[in-house]
């Protein structure tokens, strides 16, 4: 066996009330070590439902979640979660708290001392691009919609998570903020050399920013390919439907290019 | 109206009515809150437990105060009986412990049911948040949701305040000082100043509470320590303020209780300040009910106050058999000496007895002279009397003695009782022979000559602890054949007029004895 995925799903379904209700259904999955994967699918495909598997907010009905290969039902659900990064969809940030409580939040419950603590928080606050001495005493209604998802973004980076879990970070954001805020996310992934997982319903967004896409429709993972496999055709008439739109506004973007 | 010599008693006597207030309604909200907020917290995610707290928070609430005041006496008297065989030391059934429990359990529901709301309010996604963070429950719990309730909480406690504050003004007749003793010793008098200033004084207080609460919540709000400060030190100055005068003031060596009727207030305040004159301080328990006061001096927690042998003769020992006036002073003395270690310290010469009454004029045209011609009359009549009269045993014993069936029975206070009477709205009263007011509304008393009603003087009872105290037993020696019924009925009336507060007339009343006894040699 070559060395373990960074996050593995194993024949995962998660099902509520008495089992009638299947929201996964038999999920396979492998996420790389390194790797930008995005999960695209319409609402209630059960998107959100498989990263919250990953750092035990649920566990699953059947089958196994491994991350670093160790079975997550093994791990503590607290010190999982406080190694692991997550960045909210919305905002959730904490409304009571500033910018700087709020990325410091996940150092404090490690119990790391009030310096260092302060420290990161500095790091992290020109790490995603926001201003010390404009932003650091906010309250998270002082700010701007995209400013908050940066602040969201350094509270997820700030305990130095090898992995980071995203749901729907940008989908409240206007286009040009949603565009640099992407950008500068990929940038960091790569420069940090994390391991993230996103869900998106914006099919061009996963194919621009994704190493690899996982498709998924009704709780079954359909497709699951890097952007070029899904772009050519992969067999699946939904799959097809969702590159479908990507295309269509390429190709509508072409022709209103001025002729040189 | 601020130079009435009645605001000038009603000041003087703030910082007693005021420190009891506090003392009382800070340690019931402390202790509601330390009980309902956790009972909160608990019952977040357990719903059966919810519904049910705050079922049976609604339901004490739904229970008048002074009912709920009330309740907490005999529930406590149980108590201290069963901790006496077990631990060998009694609680005070009597007062401060009654009052703190029954006030507490008012001051649990806006608490509870805030707390509640509160964190059920929380946005789900700032829980969910928490957890994905890597919070535990706990962490979760203070570090994120109770910050966020924390507005609707705080509201909850100010209601709670306030409720307390005002609630407790109902503690006096069970023994508890408070700012209510102006209102019920002003009702009792006619005193309306003491009774508009017992409501404005407890009106200022919760307000008082209820700004210095506020500014502690945006203090936290707004995060400004200062504010925070401000209005701690503000409620902790309150506290301290309230409280210094009671810490500061040697104890009283005698508690002198007093029943809540003009007579009463008057004759305690005689007594206290007799005691006083033989140099013995002596605090004051007013407005107790028959029965309470009885417990509370068999139990030691007053030493001394003035019952009527006919109240004992019936209620204590369960007599109904008419006997001559000195052979029930006489039975009455050595029943208390034998069944309780309670001793008859003297009587003051004068009976303050029930008789039936009614207007001149009205028993001229009845032609009714006597409870016997009454008898015919009573089925188109309307009768009133106080809150005991129509459980008493006397009053069983005057229906059976003369075969009374009146068209109905009204229950009222005895200071509309009687202009009541005079003005028609009812027949007749249960009044009171020492009360100077029969003769004031022109009432006839009706003769009684089955003797169906037991004699009531006036008498002196001290406490078993106090049974052979010789320093209290002196002093009180002077009263004794001091008061005839008529000096009683002008000290009454004077009690009852404008002006005057019961220690106002208990020093007219001083002089009066001493004048009369100097006549005398």
């Amino acid at each position: 066996m070559t060395k373990a995925a960074a996050i593995a799903f194993e024949s995962v379904s998660k099902s509520y009330g008495d089992g009638s209700r299947r929201v996964l259904d038999d999920i396979s999955l492998e996420v790389g070590d390194g790797e930008f994967r995005a999960v695209v699918g319409p609402s209630g495909s059960g998107k959100t439902t498989l990263l919250r598997l990953i750092n035990r907010l649920i566990d699953p009905t059947e089958g196994t979640v491994r991350v670093g290969g160790e079975d997550v039902r093994s791990a503590d659900p607290i010190g999982l979660r406080r190694r692991i990064g997550y960045v909210f969809q919305g905002v959730g940030l904490f409304p009571h708290m500033t910018v700087a409580e709020n990325i410091g939040i996940t150092p404090l419950l490690l119990g790391q001392e009030g310096g260092a603590v302060a420290r990161r928080v500095d790091e992290l606050i020109e790490l995603v691009r926001l201003d010390r001495a404009t932003h650091r005493q906010r309250f998270p209604h002082e700010l701007s919609g995209g400013e908050r998802q940066r602040v969201g973004v350094a509270r997820a980076l700030a305990a130095r998570p090898r992995i980071v879990l995203m749901d729907e970070p940008f989908g409240a954001l206007d286009p040009l903020t949603r565009d640099a805020l992407s950008q500068d996310y990929r940038a960091l992934h790569d420069s940090l050399g994390l391991t993230t997982v996103m869900i998106t319903h914006d099919m061009l967004e996963a194919l621009l920013l994704a190493d690899r896409i996982a498709v998924l429709h009704e709780g079954r993972l359909i497709a699951d390919g890097s952007p070029d496999a899904l772009m050519a055709d992969t067999g699946n008439a939904f799959v097809s439907e969702l590159m479908q739109t990507p295309r269509r506004q390429a190709e509508r973007l072409n022709a209103l290019k001025p002729p040189r | 109206m601020i130079a009435d010599p009645r605001v000038a008693e009603a000041f003087r006597l703030l910082p007693d009515y005021l420190g009891g207030h506090v003392l009382v309604s800070m340690t019931a909200l402390a202790l509601g809150l330390g009980v309902s907020f956790p009972l909160a917290i608990l019952s977040m995610r357990r719903p059966v437990l919810r519904r049910v707290l705050l079922a049976l928070a609604s339901i004490a609430q739904t229970i008048p105060g002074l009912a709920l005041l009330a309740l907490f006496y005999p529930l406590l008297l149980a108590l201290a009986a069963v901790s006496e065989r077990v631990f060998g030391a009694s609680v005070s059934a009597l007062g401060f412990l009654p009052s703190v429990l029954a006030l507490a359990l008012y001051a649990m529901l806006p608490v509870l049911r805030n707390t509640i709301t509160g964190l059920e309010g929380i946005d789900p996604a700032v829980a969910e948040a928490a957890r994905g963070v890597g919070m535990t429950p706990r962490q979760s719990l203070t570090m994120v949701e109770l910050p966020l309730a924390l507005p609707v909480i705080m509201a909850g406690i100010r209601t709670a305040a306030v409720w307390v504050i005002g609630t407790a003004t109902l503690a006096t007749p069970i023994g508890q000082t408070s700012l209510g003793n102006y209102i019920f010793a002003g009702l009792q008098t006619q005193n309306w100043v003491f009774v508009l200033f017992g409501c404005v004084a407890a009106a200022l207080l919760a307000l008082a509470v209820d700004q210095l609460l506020a500014l502690m919540q945006t203090g936290v709000d707004r995060r400004s320590q200062r504010r925070l400060a401000a209005g701690g030190a503000g409620l902790g100055l309150l506290l301290a303020a309230a409280l210094m005068p009671a810490l500061s003031r040697p104890g009283a060596a005698y508690v002198v209780g007093a029943k809540p009727f003009s007579e009463q207030y008057v004759l305690a305040a005689l007594i206290q300040q007799r005691l006083a004159d033989a140099g013995l301080s002596a605090g004051r328990r007013d407005g107790l009910g028959s029965s309470v006061i009885f417990e509370a001096l068999k139990n030691g927690e007053i030493d001394v106050y003035v019952d009527y042998t006919g109240t004992i003769w019936a209620n204590q020992m369960k007599r109904s058999d008419v006997r001559p006036r000195a052979d029930v002073q006489r039975e009455v003395a050595a029943w208390l000496r034998q069944q309780h270690g309670i001793a008859v310290a003297g009587e003051f010469g004068f009976e303050n007895a029930y008789a039936l009454a009614l207007s001149k004029k009205r028993a001229d045209r009845l032609g009714v002279r006597s409870i016997a011609d009454l008898a015919h009359h009573a089925p188109t009549l309307t009768i009133a009397g106080d809150y005991e009269f129509f459980g008493r045993p006397e009053w069983a014993a005057l229906r059976r003695a003369y075969g009374l069936t009146f068209r109905s029975e009204r229950t009222m206070q005895a200071e509309f009782m009687y202009p009541a009477a005079a003005a028609g709205d009812v027949d007749v009263i249960a009044a009171y022979t020492s009360d100077g007011r029969v003769a004031r509304h022109e009432l006839l008393v009706l003769d009684d000559p089955k003797q169906a009603i037991p004699p009531y003087d006036a008498i002196v009872l001290v406490s078993p602890r106090r049974a052979n105290d010789s320093a209290l037993l002196g002093a009180l020696r002077p009263l004794s054949g001091a008061i005839d019924v008529a000096l009683m009925r002008a000290a009454n009336l004077r009690a009852t007029g404008a002006g005057a507060s019961p220690g106002d007339v208990a020093r007219w009343l001083r002089g009066e004895i001493a004048r009369r006894a100097g006549n005398a040699k």
